[in-house]
């Protein structure tokens, strides 16, 4: 297919489309509506089902309940939105239904603003519902990722019975950039061993439902949840690197931050700084095993983000104390420029910190000094 | 004694599995779910049928039906059960739901679906407490009734007043059908399955939202035998919460059953 | 003459409620209190003659635990396979 040019959110919308969505349910939020407005359309033309919903809670469970059948389903909302969807997110996965959904996050806490954030890395990697429970999560960072990861987001739900959850933020929402949209697929309604799609008197009754009495049951399906992770952390890491082969300072970050590193990382090179970017592509399984390779290469990491440091203990966690680990993080709805990324790699290029400094302390008495 | 086929005159539904139910001795959702069992049976679409447990009482509704079920959180029953009808809408889907659960958390749930007139059928048991969790108030507990969370009587000063659900959702253009009925002795529990039998062929015919309140009893949360619970629904509930048609459209008036 | 019917109430699943108790016209239902079910319950049994099969004690049952019958006055047609 030719390059076009797409809006992320539209681009996002047609190529769940073309995945085979069959039902979409959603709720009007800021800087995600282009995904509900573009269904609101696309749904019905094509025969498929698209309801706007009364809340996110509503559309959280009617795409729990589409789920229950075994077809495609998606809800995409911002950060708000995702926060009053948790429950039925927490019973998606308890139930093992497969599921994707949408993050266009927007500044927080509260009502926050509408600007580009990252700051819901941990409510979708390691929080949001109650109860354990492991997720897939996708981060892009470019409108042409956003559609290639959409479409992938499917597969991964159905192939691991899992909640699949794309985080971007409202930058790659809104931005229009040329990208490719894969073929359209043709509607494969599979033939789930779980589904429950009426017996038509084929087979027996099934049941689907997150609730265990018995503690015993409840344990076995947390240890079966986890196994099934397991699964997911051995085949599905997913991230992408840039200068990093002689990389001395290895910059992580993801989508839009790990983006905006990118240029600071070919202008530090420039002027011979050896610097190098690791981008995470999935957030949830992180990529771990590589930054712990990269301990015996590098002399420090910067972690970037759109928050106050969320991925960067993920980071820390991987590193072990070996190496320095360095932060700089623009939150509340701040796209940090190339220009500061660049600043912070020559600061760490001419004076690391030891493996001691806090890297969230020093950020911050960093930036309130600024201030 | 010989029992030839030709002398029985009732027998267990079909519909139910072999499964005794969890509920209180003389609880009448043992009743409804008997009701929703023959008319399932009855109009032959077990195969076509979808159902969604709540979370109260009935959260175990899923093991006495023979038919597929799924379970939804409290209150969103009607959202899960709207995410399975525009899927499938050939099949045969319908909540179960009581009082707590779709009068008070899924307040929001039930007045959207009924307001988009999704072609869902919903039972919804009236008892005037949230049973399961020990018999607190509920939005429909009566004025100066004595719960568990209203212990001398629900004072509507401060508490306010019980919420007529059946009277509400009529009012809403996507209603097909809304009626009450009560399960306190058997006229009134031949009345409840007609009613629900049509409300089950309005969603066949595809005629909008169906719904069937039953005002049912609570025994062991009303501190009463199951038999003077009965009597409380006829003295107290009905004058209450009267039964009645509150809406059927002209075309589900047609439906001869 | 009235019609004789009887009824069987199933050890499985009565809970000894009274509530066909109650409704029965005939007032032929008490519950046994010489046996006990598996969970503990005294169920419902016909103490006496009476009973009509009218089936108004399973219309109430909450457990579908009664099966009624109805003994056949008329001859009726043979149902044929």
């Amino acid at each position: 297919m030719p390059k076009e040019l797409w809006k992320g959110n539209e681009a996002i919308a047609e190529a769940a489309v073309r995945a085979g969505l069959e039902a979409y349910f959603g709720y009007p939020i800021t800087p995600q509506t282009e995904v509900l407005e573009y269904l609101s359309r696309r749904m019905p033309e094509l025969g498929r089902a698209f309801v706007q919903a009364e809340s996110e809670l509503g559309a959280v469970n009617m795409v729990y309940g589409a789920a229950c059948t075994g077809v495609r389903v998606m809800s995409s909302s911002s950060s708000p939105g995702v926060s009053l969807m948790m429950e039925g997110l927490s019973y998606i996965a308890g139930t093992e239904v497969p599921a994707v959904l949408i993050n266009v996050m927007r500044g927080g806490p509260g009502l926050g603003n509408i600007a580009p954030a990252q700051s819901d890395y941990n409510q979708a990697v390691h929080g949001g519902g109650h109860g354990d429970y492991p997720r897939i999560v996708l981060a892009p960072a470019s409108v042409q990722e956003a559609i290639d990861l959409t479409v992938l987001s499917f597969d991964l739900a159905e192939k691991y019975r899992m909640i699949c959850m794309l985080i971007l933020d409202g930058a790659i929402g809104q931005m229009m950039e040329p990208a490719e949209m894969p073929e359209m697929k043709p509607v494969n309604r599979k033939d789930f061993g779980w589904a429950t799609n009426g017996t038509m008197g084929k087979r027996d009754r099934r049941l689907l439902t997150s609730i265990y009495l018995n503690p015993l049951d409840e344990e076995q399906t947390n240890l079966r949840l986890l196994t099934r992770w397991k699964q997911v952390q051995t085949h599905e890491v997913r991230y992408k690197e840039y200068f990093i082969d002689d990389a001395e300072i290895v910059i992580v970050g993801f989508g839009t931050a790990g983006r905006v590193a990118l240029s600071a990382v070919r202008t530090a090179r420039e002027q011979g700084i050896k610097v190098g970017l690791l981008r995470p592509i999935t957030v949830s399984p992180f990529p771990i095993e590589r930054l712990d390779q990269l301990t015996g290469q590098a002399r420090a990491f910067l972690v970037t983000e759109m928050n106050t440091g969320q991925m960067l203990d993920d980071v820390q966690l991987a590193v072990h104390g070996r190496v320095p680990v360095e932060f700089y993080g623009r939150p509340g709805g701040v796209v940090p420029f190339p220009d500061e990324i660049l600043n912070e790699i020559k600061r760490i290029a001419s004076a690391p910190a030891t493996a001691h400094t806090d890297a969230r302390d020093a950020w911050l008495t960093r930036m309130t000094a600024q201030a | 004694m010989t029992t030839p086929a030709n002398n029985l005159v009732y027998e267990r539904p079909e519909a139910f599995t072999d499964m005794p139910t969890h509920y209180c001795p003389g609880c009448t959702h043992g009743v409804a779910h008997r009701l929703v069992a023959e008319v399932l049976e009855e109009m032959n679409i077990m195969d076509k049928a979808i159902g969604v447990a709540p979370v109260g009482c009935a959260v175990f509704a899923y093991n006495y039906f023979d038919i597929d079920f799924v379970e939804a959180p409290h209150g969103r029953a009607p959202a899960m059960a709207t995410g399975v009808k525009r899927v499938l809408p050939d099949r045969v889907v319908f909540t179960y739901q009581g009082d707590g659960d779709l009068a008070s958390i899924g307040m929001g749930e039930i007045v959207h679906a009924a307001a988009r007139g999704e072609n869902l059928t919903v039972i919804f048991i009236n008892n005037a407490n949230f049973g399961m969790t020990g018999g607190q108030m509920a939005p429909t507990t009566l004025p100066g009734m004595k719960t568990s969370s209203s212990q001398s009587g629900r004072d509507v000063e401060t508490q306010g007043y019980p919420i007529k659900v059946s009277e509400m959702l009529s009012t809403l253009e996507g209603v097909g059908y809304c009626v009450r009925r009560s399960l306190h002795d058997p006229k009134n529990i031949r009345l409840a399955k007609k009613a629900i039998r049509t409300a089950f062929e309005t969603q066949v015919r595809g005629l909008g939202f169906s719904m069937v309140e039953l005002l049912s009893t609570c025994p062991t949360n009303w501190g009463m035998t199951p038999v003077n619970s009965l009597k409380f629904v006829e003295e107290h509930m009905i004058p209450a919460y009267p039964l009645g048609d509150y809406k059927i459209s002209e075309a589900i008036k047609q439906i001869k059953i | 003459m009235a019609a004789k019917g009887w009824i069987e109430v199933s050890d499985t699943y009565c809970k000894g409620c009274e509530l066909c108790i109650s409704a029965c016209p005939q007032d032929v239902i008490e519950l046994n209190m010489s046996h006990l079910t598996p969970k503990g319950y005294h169920p419902a049994h016909t103490f006496k003659d009476g009973c009509t099969g009218c089936a108004i004690c399973a219309v109430v049952c909450p457990d579908a635990a009664i099966t009624v019958y109805r003994e056949v006055t008329k001859v009726n047609t043979p149902v044929t396979a």
